[in-house]
């Protein structure tokens, strides 16, 4: 531990986003997952001799937009690239991509770490095409030891962001909080799914170790596979204390791109080649410059909604929530928009940030379904709180009436009269009642006028008992101590 | 003077996927060292504050709008597949 | 039998015998093939004859004119399509072992264009392997002769379009050009050859060689066939982006005998160095028959094309580096069977799959854009690319049109350059300036030289201005008179 707090690691993220338009980049072909092989596929994005890309507006649009986001420049003259490489995923054995004028540049990320923000560079964000998808033969599908690769071109061409960050993230806590903060934020933004696991979101990270206080920057190493927020973290925190160790030793990080293992949780390095990649960028002659006008832009600027951060801000302020329910609350939009709903019809806003964050969220992720497809509206979720708050239910009862909401979709007034469950408010009643178990019960009766707390407990017990439940306890308790003080 | 040397030819034809056998890779450097002899010409060009031609002419903003065009079926874009397998384009083991 | 050699005839003159019902177009189709069955075997201009296909098209458009419907200049009218321009369903091999048996799943927009006026596609012509040659001696399939001397090429790379309308094998024919090669093989095998401006003919479908320079064009026998191709082939096309977004003109309109007034600039770096005396001769001639006319004829100088062919030999060959990547092996097109890896099948395939000039050209392409080459080379190309332009727009605020010659010699014998590639390259720098900056270009026929072999000047306009070059092509052709024919 000793020699691991001399270090600091410097950590920068690539990541690409798939964007959720219905067709491709640079051809009309439908974005498809889990079809038929290659069956959304033209002459253009197999690369055909012949055909000819032709740039898909949506998709700059929503690039544009995910710049603005990130608090970039957009820039007004922006070209595309040939990035030159060979691949069989690649089916022009160039990408279509961005060099050196790209969409935007110059932005930044504030990450809420809790009690700090880390404020996270954004060097470029730039457009570019996917590649197809290769699908390697034999029992593990690992190319070491496959004898043949099958290559699927549906996924060939669609849309895609790179998002490159400065050196700015110190911890792989800190990558992992960037990346779920870029997630969130790309999600608010409406362009695309973000799903790590369905590889529409992906992730390298560039790391390397130095000295606390120093501003020299080590040799890094590039770090591939980290596709989870998990993966992100763990390989990260493998990698660093891997290059502590080296440097500790005396020897020298090599730079090198390194594989994630999840398995064993450990980085290895890829067969390193020859000679370094020479991708031979060159403007694309076969697509023309995009040129911005300011309009575009502030009409595109004006649909971005407001984001994560600024919204777990005004939730503490507004509602005075805490910073860590406010950005519970702010992170997902849909549970943000159910939140302030609620708002609207309820005055007490840490009441229902709770049962938002506590129950409700607990059913939902048990159906593994989102806040909007929930069948309680927030309109019912106040009725709900309401009746607590009146002591109509018992918040024992609440409970229950609100799983009955969350898989009937009934209101809850109907929950209680078809169940019977109105709680016992009149005086009247209970005092009936609670003369009766008073005489049925001399002894505890006895124990509690000695001073024993206990025992009233068991006597509200009896009366809920003889009311199945639906006496207002708060209320019993009054009426018993009165009658027998 | 060489412009080019034989290494130079094989490291560029490593880029390129081609394979140069050796009495091609002579008879090729001999040319190409002839081709860039030439061409290294433009070195004496002032070119001070020139801008860079990709386009002669002066087209900017062409996209279409994300509307769905056609497709081929599967089969249609295997036609011409020199090896396949299982709906996709089958490639010897990546090395 | 009043219809012998209709393959002599032009588009134009055929279309008044089909609207006068003086004869059908499957008599036309015959007699083309008859003409290609007699003569192919000594040219070698096609890679695939479309007989039956020819020939059922033809059935069908004479139909189509019994029905009364509406015909235009090319309806019914063979064509011979340069083989690197995608035929769907019919094998389109860019001259090219990589592309064999290669069949598109599309058409190019100039096909759907052309069928759109129901014309006869009699083949796909021969050229040199994926358009890179100036004689059509790198074709996979062997090289074409000229039809006036079949010890020579007829030029490149669009040797086989070039050919078969001179030899009467096609009436019409569509080639591409990325340095000259169309004009260039026209103005060796005595037709018109034109270029339009980059951006007014779609490029959707034809097989890039470079990007930035590849232009399709028309192969004809005259002018006025010429403007009738533009007519069909021009025009915007969402497929491209590069494509100029504007309604196409209609190019007979142009066809005005009269060049009175007009400037002609001659560029003094186009006349010097290189150029065949007689071919010299021959410019001179059609100057003075220009100023006959009316004409004012000047000489101009264009610095920067001094520098051209270097500009044109780094700029071609790194975007031809590019676009030929994707032959692999992988999706299409020929494979190495034995290779046991994947880096293996790819070198194996591509390197039998190219013939030496299409790997002499990638090399050089791709050593003009590796790291620490790229400044030096093509960035410098691309910023001495706008000192041509600029030196273009120069002249052209002088001139209506430049006039040059076409090729700087008569067609030379097969076998004469095909190991010193840098001669090779040299006879297209009359031609490749029009392709670095764009600009539309024609090559007519001049006269012949003494041997017998056709000698071509080519007109300049500039940018979107064919109406000038069309004139002054049309014009000149008048006056020149060429009725000479390859005595096949």
């Amino acid at each position: 531990m000793e020699r691991e707090n001399k270090y600091e690691a410097v950590i920068g993220l690539e990541t690409h986003v798939e964007l959720s338009t219905v067709t491709k980049m640079f051809c009309g072909c439908r974005l498809s997952f889990g079809e038929e092989k290659n069956k959304f596929t033209c002459p253009v994005c197999l690369g055909h001799p012949g055909s000819l890309p032709v740039t898909n507006w949506k998709a700059v649009e929503y690039a544009i937009k995910i710049a603005l986001a990130l608090n970039c420049k957009v820039n007004k003259y922006t070209i595309f690239h040939r990035k030159n490489y060979f691949y069989p995923d690649m089916a022009k054995n160039y990408q279509i991509s961005q060099y050196d004028i790209p969409l935007s540049s110059s932005g930044y990320l504030d990450v809420d770490m809790g009690n700090y923000t880390r404020r996270v560079g954004i060097t470029r964000v730039h457009m570019e095409e996917d590649t197809g998808k290769l699908v390697h033969t034999g029992v593990t599908g690992r190319i070491s030891e496959s004898k043949a690769t099958i290559v699927d071109y549906n996924r060939s061409g669609t849309p895609l962001i790179e998002i490159v960050t400065e050196p700015d993230i110190r911890s792989p806590e800190e990558a992992r909080e960037y990346l779920i903060a870029l997630r969130n934020l790309i999600l608010f933004l409406d362009v695309s799914d973000c799903s790590m696991e369905e590889g529409s979101m992906r992730c390298d990270a560039n790391v390397s170790v130095r000295e606390k206080n120093s501003s020299k920057i080590g040799t890094k190493t590039e770090i591939k596979n980290l596709n989870s927020f998990k993966f992100l973290q763990k390989g990260l925190e493998y990698e660093i204390k891997r290059q502590i160790k080296v440097v500790e030793s005396g020897d020298k990080v090599i730079q090198q791109t390194r594989h994630y293992d999840s398995k064993t949780g450990t980085t290895k390095a890829m067969r390193s080649k020859e000679e370094a990649q020479d991708y031979r960028y060159f403007p694309e002659p076969d697509l023309v410059p995009i040129c911005l006008e300011d309009e575009t832009i502030e009409t595109i600027r004006k649909t971005i909604p407001e984001l994560p951060l600024a919204k777990a801000r005004r939730f503490k302020e507004r509602y005075g929530l805490s910073a860590e329910d406010s950005r519970f609350l702010a992170n997902n939009m849909e549970i943000a928009d159910y939140f302030e709903e609620c708002c609207r019809y309820y005055d007490n806003p840490k009441n229902i940030a709770n049962w938002i964050m506590g129950d409700f969220s607990a059913l939902l992720n048990k159906e593994k379904i989102a806040i909007k497809e929930s069948k309680i509206t927030p309109c019912n979720m106040c009725k709900m709180l309401e009746m607590v708050d009146k002591g109509k239910i018992s918040s024992r009862m609440a409970k229950s009436v609100f799983e009955e909401m969350f898989t009937t979709g009934k209101g809850p007034e109907k929950i209680i009269t078809e169940r019977g469950l109105e709680q016992v408010s009149d005086e009247s009643i209970l005092e009936s009642i609670i003369d009766e178990v008073i005489k049925e019960n001399p002894g505890p009766v006895e124990q509690f006028r000695e001073g024993k707390e206990k025992a009233m407990s068991f006597l509200i017990g009896q009366v809920m008992a003889k009311t199945k439940g639906k006496a207002n306890p708060q209320l019993a308790n009054k009426i018993i101590r009165k009658k027998i003080v | 003077m060489e412009r080019i040397s034989k290494d130079d030819v094989r490291h560029v034809a490593k880029l390129a996927e081609l394979e140069l056998e050796e009495k091609d890779l002579k008879r090729f450097v001999l040319q190409l060292d002839k081709v860039l002899d030439y061409v290294a010409e433009i070195s004496s060009v002032d070119t001070e504050g020139v801008a860079p031609t990709s386009h002669v002419l002066d087209v900017k903003n062409v996209f279409r709008d994300d509307e769905p065009g056609e497709s081929f079926t599967t089969e249609y874009a295997l036609k011409n597949a020199p090896d396949e397998v299982d709906g996709g384009f089958k490639v010897p083991k990546i090395d | 039998m009043k219809n012998y050699n209709l393959y002599n005839f032009t588009a134009n003159e055929l279309n008044k015998k089909l609207l006068k019902k003086e004869i059908t177009c499957t008599e036309i189709t015959t007699d083309v093939i008859t003409r290609i069955e007699e003569i192919e075997d000594r040219l070698n201009s096609f890679i695939n004859i479309e007989k039956e296909k020819a020939l059922s098209t033809a059935r069908e458009v004479d139909r189509l004119i019994a029905r009364g419907e509406k015909i235009c200049d090319l309806t019914g009218i063979p064509v011979a399509i340069k083989d690197n321009i995608c035929t769907e369903g019919i094998k389109t091999t860019c001259a090219s072992r990589m592309l064999e048996d290669y069949v598109p799943g599309y058409d190019a927009t100039v096909i759907k264009k052309l069928k759109g006026c129901n014309y006869v596609m009699i083949g796909k012509a021969n050229m040199d392997e994926f358009a890179m040659g100036s004689s059509n001696e790198s074709s996979y399939f062997g090289p074409v002769k000229n039809p006036w001397d079949t010890t020579r090429v007829p030029g490149g790379s669009s040797g086989g379009p070039a050919a078969s309308v001179a030899a009467g094998e096609a009436i019409c024919a569509l080639g591409t050009d990325t340095g000259g090669s169309i004009r260039q093989p026209a103005a060796l095998c005595g037709v018109v050859g034109f270029k339009p401006t980059y951006g007014m003919v779609s490029r959707y479908g034809a097989v890039a060689f470079a990007s930035s320079l590849d232009q399709i064009g028309s192969i004809t026998k005259d002018v006025e066939d010429c403007a009738s191709m533009l007519n069909v082939i021009c025009g915007y096309d969402k497929n491209d982006s590069t494509s100029i977004n504007m309604d196409a003109p209609d190019y007979k309109s142009f066809l005005i005998p009269d060049i009175k007034g007009l400037k002609i600039g001659i560029p003094e770096e186009l006349m010097v160095e290189g150029i065949a005396p007689e071919v010299k001769e021959k410019v001179l001639y059609v100057i003075k028959l220009a100023e006959d006319m009316g004409a004012k004829v000047e000489e101009v100088s264009i610095p920067g094309l001094k520098h051209a062919l270097s500009v044109y030999c780094i700029i071609s060959s790194s975007e031809a580096s590019s676009n030929l990547a994707r032959f692999d092996g992988v999706r299409y097109g020929y494979r190495d069977t034995e290779a046991q890896t994947l880096r293996e099948m790819y070198r194996k395939t591509r390197t039998k799959g190219f013939g030496d000039e299409v790997k002499r050209r990638i090399i050089i392409g791709t050593y003009c854009l590796s790291a620490g080459y790229y400044d030096a080379y093509y960035e410098k190309a691309q910023k001495v690319r706008t000192l041509i332009v600029n030196d273009f727009k120069k002249a052209f605020s002088k001139f209506d049109v430049l006039l040059s010659p076409t090729s700087p010699t008569t067609a030379f014998r097969i076998g004469e350059k095909i190991e010193d590639p840098l001669t090779m390259y040299l006879s297209d720098i009359c031609t490749l300036p029009a392709n670095i900056a764009g600009l539309p270009a024609v090559s007519i026929p001049a006269g012949l030289s003494e041997e017998g072999l056709p000698i071509g000047v080519q007109i300049i306009g500039n940018i979107l201005r064919e109406d000038n070059v069309l004139r002054v092509a049309y014009s000149l052709e008048k006056a020149i008179g060429f009725d000479k024919k390859p005595g096949l």
